[in-house]
């Protein structure tokens, strides 16, 4: 019975790399293409992401109807809302700001990018700054607004999990579509070419 | 070595990039994987947080041992010694060999060409204290809660995602970050 729960240095090594080379060959290191989404130039985020989520989803729903897969074995982050707003706030406007998120920050200066290292370094100091401001107060804020029903949208609002990955796969067709619209009528996506060479947006 | 190019770097051919729906169909399948085995997503910020405790524990050894939220993990042995750290570590090497085999790792300042290099750097830290302080409060980030916690039909990714892309198309109206 699925998941394996291996915990060591092959699985986070192998799953890992596949997860950088995949990110990378996106196109996920270059933060002019990356912010594209936010100018609404270059749809490759939502698009990338959307198709991934509803993949790895519809595939957890598979793997569990035909029993190869426990329910409810896998990890899913408590649904603490205002914390994942504020934090969604910080890191949105973070990526708007300095051209990356975390992960992609790695992916940015393993091809190169020295000013993703210097939004790594950025990442350790508000680390710094969470921790030198974290008590009480700040538990207290992540802790607001929690949704006690349940963590997933079928525990705790009842609704089908096919019809959210059903939901989630017409979202991302409507993202394709829209997106293709939006990136015709502007500069469009950024190259590899265009990102080798330190695109302008 | 190929003579017959022009001189500018890099030597080996530039090749272009996946289309969105490739790119995002591998990303599913691998991130399946990873949740077949090893029972969770993948991430980023566990390993910067749980480097952020080292680099404390390094610094200054009394005050990242009392602070209440890097304590912890500096108590029950090394800071690092987690499988994020290699998952982390993964990341990179596979990113490297990426960019290596199809042409894309050219040492630069991205970004310096629209908005300078000293300002560059400048929107470069100051986005990464952004994300860092905020992946903290999220307890993730866009890999860890927004794209692995969606894949569980997670209310609080959904959450996540959607402040995310808002906040980051309205602050792209007012600072020019690359």
């Amino acid at each position: 019975m699925l998941p394996l729960n291996d915990a060591g240095m092959v699985s986070g090594l192998v799953c890992g790399a596949l997860f950088g080379w995949v990110l990378e060959s996106a196109g996920f290191g270059s933060p002019c293409k990356l912010t594209g989404q936010f100018r609404l130039s270059d749809w490759s985020v939502l698009k990338v992401m959307f198709t991934a989520i509803v993949v790895a989803a519809a595939g957890l729903l598979g793997l569990q109807a035909m029993g190869w897969l426990a329910a409810d074995a896998v990890f899913v982050p408590a649904a603490m809302v205002a914390a994942a707003a504020v934090g969604g706030l910080l890191v949105g406007a973070g990526f708007a700001v300095g051209g990356y998120c975390p992960g992609t920050s790695v992916v940015g200066l393993f091809s190169g990018r020295l000013d993703a290292g210097v939004f790594l370094l950025g990442l350790l100091i508000g680390t710094f700054a969470f921790a030198g401001l974290y008590g009480p107060a700040m538990e207290a804020l992540m802790n607001a607004a929690e949704v006690m029903a349940g963590d997933t949208l079928p525990d705790a609002y009842g609704i089908p999990a096919w019809a959210v990955v059903l939901g989630m796969a017409l979202a991302l067709a409507g993202v394709f579509v829209w997106g293709g619209r939006f990136e015709r009528a502007s500069r469009g996506p950024v190259t590899a070419a265009e990102a080798v060479n330190g695109a302008a947006p | 070595m190929d003579t017959s190019s022009a001189s500018h770097p890099p030597a080996r051919p530039v090749r272009p990039f996946w289309s969105p729906l490739v790119a995002g169909v591998v990303l599913g399948l691998v991130l399946l994987l990873t949740f077949v085995w090893t029972g969770h997503g993948l991430g980023a910020t566990g390993a910067t947080t749980r480097l952020s405790a080292w680099l404390g524990a390094f610094a200054a050894p009394a005050v990242t041992a009392a602070n209440p939220y890097l304590g912890p993990m500096v108590e029950g042995g090394h800071p690092l010694s987690s499988w994020i750290s290699w998952q982390v570590l993964g990341l990179a090497l596979g990113a490297l060999a990426s960019a290596f085999w199809a042409g894309r790792l050219r040492v630069q300042w991205d970004g310096e060409r629209s908005i300078g290099r000293g300002r560059r750097i400048l929107t470069a830290l100051l986005g990464g204290v952004l994300a860092g302080f905020g992946a903290r409060v999220a307890a993730g980030c866009t890999s860890g809660l927004g794209l692995s916690g969606a894949a569980t039909l997670s209310i609080a990714a959904f959450v996540f995602l959607a402040v995310f892309f808002v906040a980051g198309l309205l602050v792209t109206r007012v600072i020019r970050g690359v």
